[in-house]
């Protein structure tokens, strides 16, 4: 077992980790900081995948800009705890069900079709950093990159019409 | 080097969890989280790959992913503050007035 392996290893059981403290914790606001520590393991996996422009975008705009929306929204509502709800102790089971399920396909598809997944070589060093990215991105995706210019103006649109009082 | 399969593993176990979260949070703002977790989970896939077949159309896609992300929380969260507004609450289990 390679120290790259058990790096690994350790960052996957954070990340799980992190996970199922996002789905388990009460208040929303540890939900909230869990959800962080997750984006930033994945950023470091993004690290180690050769994809270092990414990982810092992953950084600034998942973990920081989105999460600090999200905490915003939290604070201002003041709603960061509810009330557990004893009613519905179906819905969990049948969600935890559901999700069983869910993996178990996945994995099953994953056992069955999983063939000719092996690293094929080394990779340049300009794959994927700030140079790489801008010319694939400005060479061959201009036009869906003008696209989400537009998406993200409607974005904007949308949250300032649905938050103004009349 | 790591396997891309351990990869691909790990992202099926976030998207899983993600899914699970959409299902049986009630606090809309977490069902959010676990969206953000679904996508973040395509997105390590993604990047396993572009690893793989050493191809970066896949990184570009993560941006554009990403894009969609900020977007819908942005509307996704306006919602939210206007419907905390008109009911004081925002259990996904009380919004039924549309229920028939």
């Amino acid at each position: 077992m390679t120290a790259e392996l058990v790096f690994f290893i350790f960052l996957a059981l954070v990340a799980v980790g992190a996970a199922v403290g996002m789905l388990f914790s009460r208040n929303a606001i540890y939900a909230a900081l869990f959800l962080v520590l997750n984006f930033i393991t994945v950023a470091i996996f993004y690290l180690m995948l050769n994809a270092p422009f990414l990982a810092m975008a992953q950084v600034t705009v998942y973990a920081g800009a989105i999460m600090v929306l999200f905490l915003f929204v939290i604070m201002l509502l003041g709603t960061s705890k509810l009330k557990p709800n004893l009613e519905n102790r179906w819905q969990l089971i049948l969600a935890l069900v559901l999700g069983g399920g869910l993996l178990a396909e996945i994995s099953a598809l994953f056992i069955f079709q999983g063939r000719g997944l092996e690293v094929i070589g080394e990779i340049g060093s300009q794959f994927g950093g700030p140079q790489g990215i801008g010319l694939e991105l400005f060479q061959n995706y201009l036009l869906p990159f003008e696209v989400t210019s537009i998406l993200l103006l409607v974005g904007m649109i949308g949250a300032i019409v649905l938050t103004k009082d009349d | 080097m790591i396997p891309v399969s351990y990869y691909i593993i790990l992202s099926a176990i976030l998207f899983t969890l993600g899914a699970v979260c959409v299902l049986i949070r009630r606090n809309a703002i977490v069902v959010f989280m676990g969206i953000e977790l679904m996508l973040n989970s395509a997105n390590l896939a993604f990047v396993a790959f572009a690893n793989q077949y050493q191809m970066l159309s896949g990184q570009i896609f993560v941006f554009f992913v990403m894009t969609v992300a900020a977007a819908e929380v942005a509307v996704g969260l306006a919602l939210i503050v206007t419907i905390f507004k008109a009911k004081q609450s925002i259990d996904v289990d009380q919004m039924s007035s549309l229920k028939g």
